[in-house]
C-alpha cells in the first residue's frame, strides 16, 4: 500500500471528490495560485482552474457565508479556514447559518459544505493562532465535527464529509500533515461517527481525538514497557455524532477511562465523554475517570511551556498509574 | 415629464397588463391585512418571541417579486412576512409558522424570523442583522458557478449595512462579478437609531457601492412603478452581465422595529409615522394610480380589501385549529441523516 503524507491523502480526496462531482469546489484565503498556505490544496488549481479553486480575499464571515449559501443551492463547497482560529470572525455564518438552517426551515434546506483548516496548538503562535474549537462546533446541533489523526482516517473521513448533506467541520493539524502512512489508493469512505480502536488492551482506555491520539500511542508503549500495563487507545475520529457505543464497549473491557484531550478542559470533549461514561458505565469503572488536556490558560507563546501545556506522554503515564 | 410618469412608461411597467397590476394590488393589501391580524393575535399572546412587521414597506417586496423571473433567487432578514407571502408563501402556512404550530412552514421551528421557500426560490428569513447578505452572496455564486442567467436578491435594512459581512460580500460580489442585487429597505430607523445616528455617508448608503467599484442606485418606496422600472434595470444588468450593484429604497415602517418596541414613538413623532400614512402610503398610491388609470373602482378595491381580510382571517383558523409539533419532532430535521443512537439524548 502506498505511504503518504495526511495532508497528500486529503489532497487526493479533494481531486477524487472533485473529479466525480462538479458541484464540489475549493474556496478559501491562498488556496489556489499559491498552493494552500500548509500546501493542502497544492495543484489542484493548476488542475481543476479558477472556477472550482477560488482565492478569496481575508474576508472569512463572507467567504463562510458564500459557502453556506451556494450549498443552500446544492453545490459542495469546501471551504478552508487557514486556521480554525479565523472561524470566530465568521462564527454567526457557522453556527446561525450553517448550523440552523436546516432546523429552522423545517428540514427543506440542507447545507451540505466541509469547513476544514487546522486547529491545534503546539506551533509558538500564540493564543490567537491555537485554539480547539471542535467542542463549540459539537455542542451546535446541526454541525457535525471530525478530527482525523492519521494519513488513512483523514482520507477516508474527508471523502464522507465531502459527501454528506450536513455541514461538517474537519478539524486537522499543521503537526500532522507531514506525517507519512498507508494510504490505499482510489477512493474509499470511512463513516462519520464510529471510533477506531487504534490499539487493544484490557487495563485501561486511553480516549482522544486528533493529534492527541498519538500521544497517547506513544504512552501507551510506556505504560506496556514500563509497567506492565495493556492500555486500549480509542480514537473518536468523530466527535459528533460520536461513537457512544465503542467508548463504552472499551470501558466494560478495560474499566478505566483516562481521556487525553488537546482541548481546554473546561466544556471541553473531555467532559462530554467523561459525562458519557457516568451516565453510561459508572457501573464499570474500578476508578475515577480522569483526564489529561490543555492546561486551563490560554495557548502560551513560550515553546518550552507550550510544550507542557498540552498533554505529553509523560502526564499521560503519570496519570495512568495513578488510576493502579 | 414627472419622474413618475417616466417610471410609468418604463417597458417593464409598460408591459403590465391591468391583471398584473390589480395582482400587486393584491399582494401588497394581503400582506398588510396578514399583517395586521397576526399583530392582534401577538398582543392576545397567542404568538412567542418578535414580530417584525413590514407594515409601510409592502411595495418593496411586491415589487421585487414581480420581477422574479424563475431563475432568481431572494434572501431577506428578520422582517420578512412581506417578501414571503410576494414569493407566493400561503397565509395560513406563515400564520400557522407564527402560532408555533406542526402546519407552518417550518413545521413551528422557524418562528417570526425564519419563513423559508426553496421551492419558491426564497431562502429566507434570517435573525442575525446583516447575516444573511453573505448568504445571498452564495446564491448568486452559485447562480454564476451553474450558468444559470438569474440573479440573486439579498434584502436588508438601514441598519444591517454597517455589519462587517455586509462590507465583506460587497467587495466580494464585485470582486467576483457576481450576479447579485442587494436591496438595502432605508425605513429610517436601526431599531431606535436614527439613519443619522447610525450611519456615516455623505448622500446615501448605497453610495458606499463606489468604494467597491459597484453601481448604485435609489428608488421611492412609495412608488410601484419606480421600484419596478429601477429593480428591472439592474436586475437585468446582473443577470447579463453578471454583475452586482445595490439599490437604495426609501421607505417607512409604521410600526416599532419589533411589536415589543416600546419605545416605538419615543425616537420618532407621531407627526412623522402620520404624516407618511398620509402622503407616501405605498399602498394608498398604487390605488389612486390604479383608479387614475381605471383599472379598478373604488367598489373593486373594497372587495380586493375584504377578500385579504377574509383570507387572513381563515389562516388564522386554519394556525388555531391546527395541532402543535410532537415533542418528538424537537430532535428531527437537526441531520439530513438523522443521528440514530448516536445523538447525546438518544
Amino acid at each position: 500500500m502506498p505511504i503518504i503524507s495526511y495532508k497528500q491523502a486529503l489532497n487526493d480526496a479533494f481531486a477524487e471528490e472533485m473529479t466525480r462531482d462538479e458541484s464540489v469546489f475549493l474556496i478559501g484565503e491562498e488556496v489556489a495560485e499559491y498552493n494552500g498556505a500548509y500546501k493542502v490544496t497544492e495543484g489542484l488549481w493548476k488542475r481543476f482552474g479558477s472556477k472550482r479553486v477560488i482565492d478569496t480575499p481575508i474576508s472569512e464571515a463572507a467567504f463562510l457565508g458564500l459557502g453556506v449559501g451556494a450549498a443552500m443551492m446544492g453545490l459542495r463547497p469546501v471551504v478552508e479556514l487557514m486556521f480554525w482560529s479565523f472561524a470566530y470572525v465568521g462564527f454567526d455564518q457557522i453556527i446561525n447559518n450553517a448550523g440552523c438552517v436546516r432546523y429552522m426551515s423545517g428540514g427543506l434546506i440542507n447545507v451540505p459544505m466541509v469547513i476544514r483548516g487546522p486547529a491545534n496548538g503546539g506551533t509558538a503562535v500564540g493564543a490567537t493562532h491555537s485554539h480547539t474549537p471542535e467542542n463549540f462546533l459539537a455542542n451546535t446541533p446541526g454541525l457535525k465535527v471530525v478530527s482525523p489523526s492519521t494519513p488513512y482516517d483523514a482520507k477516508g473521513l474527508m471523502i464522507s464529509s465531502i459527501r454528506d448533506n450536513d455541514t461538517v467541520c474537519f478539524m486537522e493539524s499543521t503537526l500532522l500533515y507531514g506525517n507519512e502512512g498507508e494510504v490505499p489508493e482510489g477512493s474509499y469512505t470511512i463513516p462519520l461517527g464510529v471510533a477506531d480502536i487504534k490499539r487493544e488492551g484490557t487495563d485501561l482506555s486511553l480516549i482522544a481525538h486528533g493529534p492527541a491520539v498519538l500521544t497517547s500511542l506513544a504512552a501507551a508503549e510506556i505504560l506496556a514497557a514500563e509497567h506492565g500495563i495493556s492500555v486500549e487507545v480509542v480514537d473518536l475520529r468523530s466527535i459528533r455524532p460520536l461513537d457512544e457505543e465503542t467508548i463504552l464497549n472499551s470501558v466494560a473491557k478495560t474499566h478505566r477511562a483516562l481521556l487525553v484531550d488537546e482541548n481546554k478542559p473546561f466544556c471541553g470533549v473531555s467532559a462530554q465523554i467523561a459525562a458519557l461514561i457516568a451516565e453510561k458505565a459508572f457501573d464499570e469503572l474500578d476508578a475515577p475517570v480522569t483526564r489529561v488536556t490543555a492546561l486551563d490558560a490560554p495557548a502560551i507563546y513560550s515553546f518550552p511551556l507550550e510544550k507542557i501545556q498540552l498533554p505529553t506522554a509523560d502526564r499521560v503515564v503519570a496519570k495512568a498509574l495513578s488510576l493502579f | 415629464m414627472h419622474e413618475g410618469e417616466q417610471a410609468a412608461q418604463a417597458s417593464i411597467n409598460k408591459a403590465l397588463i391591468p391583471e398584473q397590476k390589480i395582482a400587486a394590488l393584491r399582494d401588497m393589501l394581503r400582506i398588510r391585512r396578514f399583517e395586521q391580524l397576526s399583530l392582534k393575535f401577538y398582543q392576545q399572546g397567542k404568538m412567542g418571541g418578535f414580530l417584525h412587521l413590514y407594515i409601510g414597506q409592502e411595495s418593496v417586496a411586491v415589487a421585487a417579486a414581480s420581477l422574479m423571473s424563475g431563475q432568481d433567487e431572494m434572501i431577506t432578514a428578520y422582517r420578512d412576512h412581506g417578501h414571503a407571502l410576494a414569493v407566493g408563501m400561503s397565509m395560513e402556512e406563515c400564520m400557522a409558522e407564527l402560532f408555533g404550530k406542526a402546519t407552518g412552514c417550518s413545521k413551528g421551528k422557524g418562528g417570526s424570523m425564519h419563513f423559508f421557500a426553496p421551492d419558491k426560490h426564497y431562502w429566507g428569513g434570517h435573525g442575525i442583522v446583516g447575516g444573511q447578505v453573505p448568504l445571498g452572496l452564495g446564491l448568486a455564486f452559485a447562480l454564476k458557478y451553474k450558468n444559470i442567467p438569474g440573479c440573486a436578491l439579498a434584502f436588508l435594512g438601514d441598519g444591517a449595512i454597517n455589519q462587517g459581512p455586509v462590507s465583506e460580500s460587497l467587495n466580494l460580489a464585485s470582486l467576483f462579478d457576481l450576479p447579485l442585487v442587494i436591496i438595502i429597505e432605508n425605513n429610517g430607523y436601526s431599531m431606535g437609531t436614527s439613519l443619522a445616528r447610525s450611519s456615516s455617508i455623505k448622500n446615501y448608503l448605497a453610495e458606499r457601492a463606489e468604494g467597491y467599484n459597484m453601481a448604485w442606485d435609489t428608488a421611492n418606496g412609495s412608488d410601484f412603478y419606480e421600484l419596478r422600472a429601477k429593480l428591472h434595470h439592474i436586475m437585468e444588468r446582473a443577470r447579463k452581465e453578471s454583475k452586482p450593484c445595490i439599490l437604495e429604497v426609501a421607505t417607512y415602517r409604521y410600526y416599532g422595529h419589533s411589536v415589543a418596541d416600546a419605545n416605538a414613538k419615543k425616537y420618532r413623532t407621531t407627526e412623522e409615522i402620520e404624516a407618511y400614512k398620509a402622503n407616501h402610503d405605498p399602498i394608498s398610491l398604487w390605488q389612486e394610480q390604479l383608479l387614475k388609470e381605471k383599472i379598478l373602482t373604488e367598489a373593486d378595491i373594497e372587495k380586493l380589501d375584504e377578500a385579504a381580510k377574509e383570507e387572513a382571517a381563515a389562516s388564522v383558523a386554519f394556525a388555531e385549529a391546527s395541532p402543535w409539533p410532537d415533542p418528538a419532532s424537537i430532535f428531527e430535521d437537526v441531520y439530513s441523516q438523522i443521528d440514530q443512537g448516536t445523538h447525546f439524548f438518544s
